[in-house]
């Protein structure tokens, strides 16, 4: 009597135990949070793996942005009605690893279904955010970028300015040439958590958090409204003022500033490529490595990722993990891999699929769709540079969205503002403690 | 009148034209915005007079569906959308008439404790229980299907409370003289009290239509088969993507075709829908 | 207030209330009571694991100065709303009710907004207050004002207070105009005759009138900015900046279904319930004391 489609019908009672005919094919359901190109690429991706085999049909599902996704999950795990795979971004990663019984880990189900799985093939500076402490990857890489600056090539010329700025000082230089040429702005950012903290810290090996940014235990502190923090984004603050530096939003909403000339400078993620290669139609532009200070810390050491990786969750039959498991190697083969690298912008997540856009020529025709690689790749990563894991991080990063407002807004002294996103942070970061531990 | 004052009769048709004009305005600018290319919006400020692209923009959302939503073509949402509202609409109007026919012309146990169990929930908005809900509607196995779009949100109890006010202005006289002729409380209902109502359950209609065609959070997350998605709740969808610029042009042509049945509605219905909306209110 | 004649059969009443009084337990009091239950736990995401911790998620909520502000907040936005969305609606329904040629064309053309959708009504606000590509705040910054609602927690609550008002000011227009039309012609025409001039004549004579609709208005205002607002500031500023427009069921939803500290959020969810039962027994009231008036 209820009007369902009939393959999600099938797919929800899998949960509760469908045992598998040995005529159909099993079905998996992969939900994930790609919109725009970057969703019809996924359902493209499904549809290649579908046509590659027939026993195993997997069903991509768009379940909204990265916290809706994820949330949806959730509630549905709680129910017993969990998908296969789950997409959950970068700052989820120590909520899932919390969650034992909940996820079944990749490299446990790879080793299960007898699918063949070396992790060294995987780029460790991708793999290093996602690997507990015995170096067993928790969940598959999938997505995952890191911010650089985009310029304006025309601007700059027009302003006489030599080429993109490496240090904050010559930012601060070109963003007063341009505006002397009549830009109205210097420079916006999009995920300022992200970039102008997060990021920062890594780029210039500042700790972020005690125990190892949280990698070596959950009874960690935050600890980033330390001197060079505040000094960093004091001086944005004193450039929000002049527009040297101008805030446009939490996420990416800052982008038509660039677009639209208004800001001739823009740190994002490496995967906003696209989006900018189409929307910077009046001038050319440029890519270059994140700017930073000759006089903190050791920088240049190297950027950390963001994006999203895929989580299985437990409850299944086996069955629909041999399914999981075959889509991950097709997913991680060089050929899938290097077309989604270069399609998107986002990290190539082995080695063989980076060689293989190499040889293609990829990074000549190109030109700056490899900064992101180089910056991640440049040195050796530190304990300050790995990664960071952090339970209730989604959370946290709304804390510091609302502080950093608070300091661009000028309520707020950059000290006094990192100083409560701290002890806000730590009180979440203990009562994830509470919640998850002993 | 018996005064005339031309200038304060001028005054008011400005102030009028100008509320109109205020009121009109975020559907301008949302329907000029949905007649350009994609990069007309991204590239500094909104047009404000139409351009060329409407129909290939509103024939991209019809027809293929917009790629930011996960490609579900915009009429289907709109269908689904329909058939949550219309179920919402029906079910609350049906189960609500007769529970506050039952509370107003019957005396039996446990009566107080039924309407203040009714009554109890008259404003609690889903966003506040929306989890536990969540959980409920799963285990009844009631995900990606029309009941449970619909079901949960019929749980209100605005209608029930409104057929109470409404009842208990009827005169005492009918029910009386409905008894001595010796028609039975079903008879009472169907052929007294259920044409009284008229006005009231269209306006009702009107109320619970819009409300269940205007849901977002609780579709959003009771639907994983993309042939159940709402219209609304794509929307925001498209809105949010993730890594990806928001496609204002097609944003907006699906907006404007998620606004105009409710407001087709509104705007036909109109005169019923004030009717039954100030009776019951006053 | 109660009926005179009743009849008096016992199954049929009951089964006319069992299908909503089913629904209403099934949905409602029973997801109600467990968010009544969970307030009392320190649970993680998935449930994997639970403590009873009696009431220290409303202690630490109550000892959270972000939670206070958020109070305030709520009671500011819900203040100006209802403010302007009734005062722009008493001023036009005052209008329109002079009028008389037209008056109906201009309500059609008025009542509309209230069918859209608030998330898609926080939409049409976001796309024309962006500061990136808005155009109005692009006027704005010609007329010298540098609009930011990312920035300016000031502009932001304007925002919200503006996109909500815009839906709400049909209904309010609705009533005051059918209030206005039910008060009898020949009382404002005495008064005209006296020499009132229109603007004392209306405070006089007919607001006076007026004000059970106006306080039915109140009413239903305050409930609608506190609780159907939530796809507004969803759409629009998503709470920000530093909080500044995170009101009180955005902060539920934000804490519970972004934030997963489920706890916390039921501890809100049933301070909220408190909040809503307390204006539910107060309208009530109200309105039976005016039927049977």
């Amino acid at each position: 009597m209820k009007p369902k489609f009939l393959p999600i019908a099938v797919g929800a009672t899998m949960a509760v135990g469908y045992a598998g005919s040995a005529l159909a094919a099993t079905e998996i359901q992969w939900w994930h949070a790609m919109g725009g190109k970057l969703g019809e690429k996924v359902v493209e991706i499904a549809e290649g793996f579908n046509a590659s085999q027939s026993d195993y049909k997997v069903t991509p599902v768009y379940k909204g942005n990265y916290t809706e996704t994820m949330t949806a999950a959730i509630a549905a795990f709680r129910a017993k009605q969990q998908p296969h795979i789950v997409q959950v971004f970068e700052v989820g990663t120590a909520s899932m690893m919390a969650a034992k019984g909940a996820i079944y880990p990749v490299y446990q189900m790879m080793a299960d279904a007898g699918e063949a799985f070396d992790p060294k093939d995987y780029l460790a500076s991708v793999t290093g955010y996602y690997t507990d402490t015995d170096g067993n990857m928790l969940s598959m890489p999938f997505n995952s970028s890191t911010p650089v600056l985009y310029y304006n090539k025309t601007a700059f010329e027009k302003a006489g300015i030599a080429g993109p700025p490496t240090t904050w000082p010559e930012v601060e230089a070109a963003a007063k040439k341009a505006q002397a040429a009549g830009y109205p702005c210097g420079f916006t950012t999009g995920w300022q958590s992200w970039v102008q903290i997060e990021n920062f810290s890594a780029w210039h090996n500042l700790s972020i958090g005690t125990k190892a940014n949280g990698f070596a235990g959950s009874d960690t502190e935050f600890v980033f409204n330390s001197p060079d923090h505040v000094k960093h984004i004091g001086q944005l603050a004193e450039w929000q003022k002049s527009k040297v530096f101008d805030y446009g939003g939490r996420r990416s909403e800052s982008a038509p500033k660039f677009y639209g000339q208004e800001c001739v400078m823009y740190m994002n993620s490496s995967a906003a490529y696209a989006g900018v290669k189409a929307n910077a139609k009046e001038f050319e532009f440029g890519v270059s490595a994140l700017p930073h200070w000759a006089d903190v810390g050791s920088a240049p050491q190297n950027t950390i990722i963001g994006g999203a990786t895929l989580w299985v969750l437990q409850g299944h039959d086996a069955e629909d993990y041999k399914a999981a498991a075959k889509f991950f190697s097709y997913l991680s083969s060089a050929e899938v891999q290097a077309d989604w690298h270069q399609f998107t912008g986002y990290l190539p997540i082995t080695t063989a699929a980076y060689e293989l856009t190499a040889s293609q020529g990829f990074y000549e025709k190109n030109p700056g769709t490899d900064v992101a690689i180089q910056q991640m790749t440049g040195k050796a990563p530190t304990e300050n540079s790995k990664g960071l894991r952090f339970g209730n991080f989604v959370q946290i990063r709304d804390i510091i969205n609302e502080e950093l407002e608070a300091i661009w807004g000028g309520s707020k002294s950059a000290q006094e503002g990192l100083d409560d996103a701290v002890s806000r942070g730590n009180a979440l970061l203990r009562k994830f403690e509470a919640a998850t531990g002993g | 009148m018996v005064e005339n004052r031309p200038w304060l009769t001028v005054f008011s048709h400005v102030v009028l034209c100008l509320g109109v004009l205020v009121t009109a305005l975020p559907i301008w600018i949302a329907f000029v915005a949905s007649t350009h290319p994609a990069d007309s919006m991204l590239s500094g400020r909104t047009p404000l007079l139409p351009g060329g692209n409407m129909l290939e923009n509103y024939a991209t959302v019809l027809g293929s569906g917009v790629k930011a939503a996960g490609s579900i073509p915009v009429g289907t949402m709109l269908w689904n959308s329909f058939v949550m509202a219309l179920m919402i609409a029906v079910g609350k109007i049906a189960i609500s008439i007769i529970a506050a026919y039952a509370i107003v012309y019957f005396r039996f146990p446990l009566r107080k404790t039924c309407f203040w169990v009714i009554f109890i929930t008259l404003m609690l908005p889903v966003e506040v229980r929306i989890l536990p809900t969540f959980g409920v509607v799963a285990s009844l196995d009631m995900l990606n299907s029309y009941w449970g779009l619909s079901v949960p949100l019929i749980a209100s109890a605005t209608a029930t409370f409104l057929f109470r006010q409404f009842f208990l202005t009827v005169p005492e006289e009918l029910a009386e003289a409905a008894r001595i002729d010796g028609a039975g409380p079903l008879k009472f209902f169907r052929d007294i009290l259920l044409p009284l109502s008229r006005t009231n359950i269209a306006a009702l209609f009107v109320i619970l239509f819009i409300f269940g065609w205007n849901q977002y959070l609780w579709p959003l997350l009771v639907t994983t088969d993309e042939g159940f998605y709402t219209i609304v709740m794509g929307i925001q969808r498209m809105l949010q993507a993730e890594d990806a610029e928001p496609a204002w042009h097609e944003i907006m042509a699906t907006s404007m075709l998620a606004m105009l049945p409710p407001v087709l509605v509104v705007v036909f219905m109109q005169r019923l829908f004030v009717k039954g909306l100030i009776e019951q209110e006053k | 207030m109660e009926k005179r004649v009743v009849f008096s059969k016992l199954g049929l009443p009951i089964l006319l209330v069992a299908p909503q009084i089913v629904i209403t337990l099934v949905f409602f009091i029973w997801p109600a009571s467990q968010a009544l239950y969970q307030s009392l736990l320190l649970e993680d995401a998935f449930g994997l694991k639970s403590q009873f911790v009696w009431l220290d998620n409303f202690i630490a909520l109550f000892s959270d100065p972000h939670y206070l502000n958020s109070f305030a907040r709520t009671v500011v936005f819900s203040a100006a709303t209802a403010g302007l969305s009734l005062g722009v609606a008493l001023f036009l329904a005052a209008m329109a009710d002079r009028v008389l040629k037209g008056a109906t064309a201009y309500r059609t053309l008025i009542v509309w907004p209230y069918a859209v959708a608030p998330a898609v009504a926080g939409v049409l606000w976001f796309f024309m207050f962006n500061p990136s590509i808005g155009i109005l705040a692009y006027l704005l910054k010609g007329l010298g004002y540098d609009w930011n609602h990312y920035l300016d927690g000031t502009d932001a609550m304007m925002l919200v207070i503006l996109a909500a008002s815009w839906k709400q000011v049909s209904y309010n227009f609705l009533f005051f105009l059918a209030g206005l039309q039910a008060i009898p012609r020949s009382l404002v025409e005495a008064a005209a005759i006296d020499g009132a001039r229109p603007f004392k004549r209306f405070w006089t004579i007919v607001f006076p009138l007026l004000s059970p609709t106006a306080f039915f208005l109140l009413v239903v205002n305050i409930v609608y900015a506190f609780f159907d607002t939530f796809g507004i500031v969803h759409a629009t500023t998503s709470g920000g900046p530093a909080q500044s427009t995170t009101i009180l069921v955005y902060k539920v939803f934000n804490d519970g279904f972004i934030g997963l500290d489920l706890g916390g959020s039921a501890a809100q969810s049933v301070v909220l319930m408190a909040v809503v039962i307390t204006l539910t027994v107060f309208q009530f009231r109200y309105i039976e004391r005016k039927v049977a008036y």
